[in-house]
């Protein structure tokens, strides 16, 4: 093994990247949510508002009722560039500002001032990888906010997002149960919804890792 | 600079599924082990039900080791590096994965342990795929058997069994092979989603049976029975109902007195001394090195890095690795093809929401050779699997089979309607190994401390690729009898990093093509053993670990029936 690295290089790395302790876990309170809407802590005032024009357009608000904007999917993805997201901060930061570019150079206007069909053919285009400026391309930005807004509108409140179980609402999750009788799992039985984070369940420690796989 | 130890008996690398295991019959025989094991212990506070942190933030997980050491995939040794997954697809604590597995617990098919001598004797030799390394095992199934069973009552395994001596009952797999006797429990209870699958399989001609878990469906051990809370998938279990080794051989081989557990341990290399035997294992704790020299040393890390930590622990005896010099650590690799599985979407909800990964119907008519290949051109099968185990995330990324965009009210409309009304069915496929199918060493993407991280080159091949499309076709219908309205086929994908890998240190008699012998222990260094999935020279067409476990209950029981001649 001494062809690959010397004892002392591995000491020396293992106490650089602190890899021999634990990982240091926080509680949730510290890195998590200020539920505020308004309140956006890593991104800009600009770029905040432009995100929540962008999922506004992902999981709209309309006929069926409340989406992403009042889910706090936004705040979720913020919430997240400050930890386990951190690695996406910089395609966020890249990807907001080109995105608003291109609405300036198709329809001469910032994003959040087009009407909802124009927002929706720009991202349509987005999403196709037909603009150029993103890192490392439209596409991939896309999908990724289109993933984390999914997240944000879906995952457990504690998050910042899903505010009000407006996710778990909208498709019909009946809530968290930690004990489940025969008949709530039947195929035709309603359970009625609970409404409680896990979060806020005193049995757990609720702590979450600063230390995520992107942090490297 | 580095620490030096007393000498134990044994020092074993990897707590977890596999060495959780070994521990018992060992310590219980007055054998003193030390563990070693990268993370740490974890309680049942530390469970939450979280499907964000579960699934999509790779949690649970006590310390973050495997997740820096993702192994990076190509399909061939021309073609590009795929994208790099941020998750290993297991996780280091006390217990393993075992913490949060699906602890679906079958054991393999008689078929599997000869798949070389069935095949030919069936159809002929020429019907071994081109280019397949497969071997047939140097045990068969009745030679596990013993084990199984005993690993089935240490760790509490419930389900029907389908064959008891040559006894067939239909409410158990018909298709295994004979066991000795029942499981220790009933298994999970069924729903109506999960009958009215076994329904219309049954329409089909099927014999439906419910899956064998490692979960409680009673109380068990004084701890009690699953709640069906829905969070079970990559979850840890707060109530103690999963039984991982944490919970049930680990604690019981502590008793004895004769275990050493040493959590936080990062091992950097296997020793040797100069007449070439395993002598002592150096690993970083807390920013020290620390050597634990032994008479015999187990390792029992997951598949990647069982190859990795031999392939890293080069010396003048093994120049290319520990165990190496028939350059045989990293071949035969597989994985379980366990993408490639089949969507279903039905006209109504199904209430999925609670249950978990173990609790379904699945049938085996189609695994294995369970049906006559003379007219087919692959070999083996899959055993198929629906379960009722949905989530929110999981459920609003949902295929939209073609039948809504991805974004937009449209969407928004369709998933609202159909979130609970789609199923993703397992299937669970036949694997060869290849010659070129193989694990080494990255030669340029390393771990923090600066070691190589493993690099996978594996595709399926022909055999796979046909067996995935004729099984896709066969759920198909299966979903449609069941009433669906549409089918979807998943992509197999790339063969990169899975919960079921296999290979890399196999198993069997000639030491030009394996690194272990039947036994376990390595053909090269006698004192050393490997544990876990490495050691596998077929895939079978089921979950691991259950193998996995009574191989390595077995490889202990031999250690300590011979311990004068391996330790000495």
């Amino acid at each position: 093994m001494a062809s690959f690295l010397s004892r002392r290089e591995i000491l020396k790395r293992a106490a650089a990247a602190g890899v021999t302790s634990a990982v240091p876990a926080q509680s949730l309170a510290q890195v998590l949510p200020d539920r505020a809407r308004d309140q956006f802590e890593n991104l800009s005032s600009t770029e905040a508002e432009i995100l929540e024009a962008v999922v506004s357009r992902l999981i709209p608000t309309d006929n069926n009722g409340p989406g992403a904007l009042e889910a706090g999917a936004a705040n979720y993805i913020d919430k997240g560039l400050a930890n386990a997201l951190s690695q996406s901060r910089d395609m966020y930061s890249i990807g907001l500002d080109a995105l608003d570019q291109y609405a300036q150079e198709a329809n001469s206007q910032r994003f959040v001032d087009l009407d909802p069909a124009e927002q929706d053919t720009l991202l349509e285009n987005i999403e196709q990888n037909r603009v150029s400026g993103f890192d490392p391309d439209s596409a991939t930005f896309f999908n990724l906010m289109l993933r984390h807004t999914i997240e944000g509108t879906f995952s457990d409140p504690a998050y910042g997002g899903n505010q009000d179980f407006i996710g778990w609402e909208m498709i019909g999750y009946p809530g968290l149960r930690l004990g489940v009788t025969v008949e709530q799992q039947q195929m035709d039985y309603v359970p009625e919804m609970t409404r409680v984070s896990a979060h806020d369940m005193a049995m757990f420690d609720v702590t979450i890792s600063e230390v995520e796989a992107n942090d490297d | 600079m580095t620490t030096r130890l007393p000498s134990t008996d044994v020092v074993l690398i990897g707590l977890g599924g596999a060495g959780g295991i070994a521990v018992l019959p060992l310590t219980e025989a007055g054998v003193e082990v030390v563990a070693l094991e990268a993370g740490r212990w974890m309680t049942p506070r530390d469970f939450a039900p979280d499907e964000l942190r579960n699934n999509y933030r790779g949690w649970p997980h006590s310390v973050q080791k495997a997740n820096r050491e993702v192994p990076v995939h190509r399909a061939n040794e021309q073609s590009p590096e795929s994208p790099r997954d941020n998750l290993h697809p297991m996780m280091n604590a006390v217990g393993g994965t075992t913490l949060h597995y699906y602890a679906r617990s079958y054991r393999l098919h008689p078929w599997d342990f000869g798949v070389v001598s069935e095949t030919t004797r069936c159809y002929g030799d020429s019907r071994i795929p081109t280019g397949s390394t497969v071997e047939d095992w140097p045990l068969t199934y009745a030679d596990l058997e013993p084990f199984y069973d005993t690993v089935e009552y240490e760790l509490g395994v419930g389900g029907f069994a389908g064959n008891i001596n040559g006894n067939i009952d239909s409410r158990g797999n018909i298709f295994e092979g004979p066991r000795a006797r029942d499981y220790p429990m009933p298994p999970l209870r069924s729903t109506k989603f999960t009958e009215m699958m076994s329904d219309a399989a049954r329409r089909l001609g099927y014999n439906p049976f419910p899956s064998p878990a490692a979960i409680n469906s009673q109380a068990h051990n004084n701890r009690p029975a699953c709640q069906y809370h829905g969070f079970c998938n990559r979850g840890g279990c707060h109530i103690e109902a999963k039984n991982s080794t944490a919970i049930t051989t680990i604690p019981k081989a502590q008793a004895t007195g004769n275990l050493q557990i040493v959590t936080e341990a990062h091992v950097t290399d296997i020793q040797v001394d100069s007449e070439g035997r395993a002598s002592a294992v150096e690993y970083l704790r807390d920013g020290e090195l620390f050597l634990q020299p032994a008479k015999v040393i187990l390792l029992a890390g997951y598949t990647y890095e069982n190859s990795r930590l031999l392939l890293l622990s080069s010396s003048d005896a093994y120049p290319s690795g520990l165990s190496n010099n028939h350059g045989q650590v990293g071949r035969h690799y597989m994985t379980h093809a366990q993408r490639g599985g089949v969507l279903g979407l039905f006209p109504h909800r199904l209430n999925r929401w609670y249950g978990l990964p173990a609790q379904g119907s699945g049938i085996d008519e189609w695994a294995d050779d369970n049906f006559d290949h003379s007219d087919n051109d692959f070999i083996g099968g899959a055993h198929f699997w629906v379960s009722q185990d949905s989530r929110p995330i999981l459920a609003a990324r949902m295929n939209t089979f073609g039948r809504a965009p991805r974004w937009g009210s449209q969407w928004k409309e369709f998933v609202m309607e159909n979130a609970d009304r789609w199923v993703g069915a397992h299937l669970q496929k036949t694997t060869l190994p290849y010659e070129d199918n193989y694990l080494d060493l990255h030669p340029t993407v390393k771990d923090p401390l600066g070691f190589p991280v493993c690099r996978i080159t594996a595709e399926y091949k022909e055999n796979e690729k046909k067996l995935a499309a004729f099984t896709q076709e066969k759920m198909e219908q299966w979903f449609l009898e069941a009433g669906a309205i549409d089918t979807f086929r998943m992509p197999l994908g790339p063969m990169g990093p899975s919960t079921h890998a296999y290979g890399g240190t196999r198993m069997g008699n000639d030491p030009n093509t394996n690194v272990v012998n039947r036994w376990g222990f390595s053909h090269e260094v006698p004192n050393l053993g490997v544990l876990g999935a490495s050691v596998m020279g077929t895939s079978g067409a089921r979950n691991p670990t259950l193998t996995v476990q009574a191989l390595a209950w077995r490889t202990a029981q031999y250690l300590v029936d011979n311990w004068r001649s391996v330790s000495s």
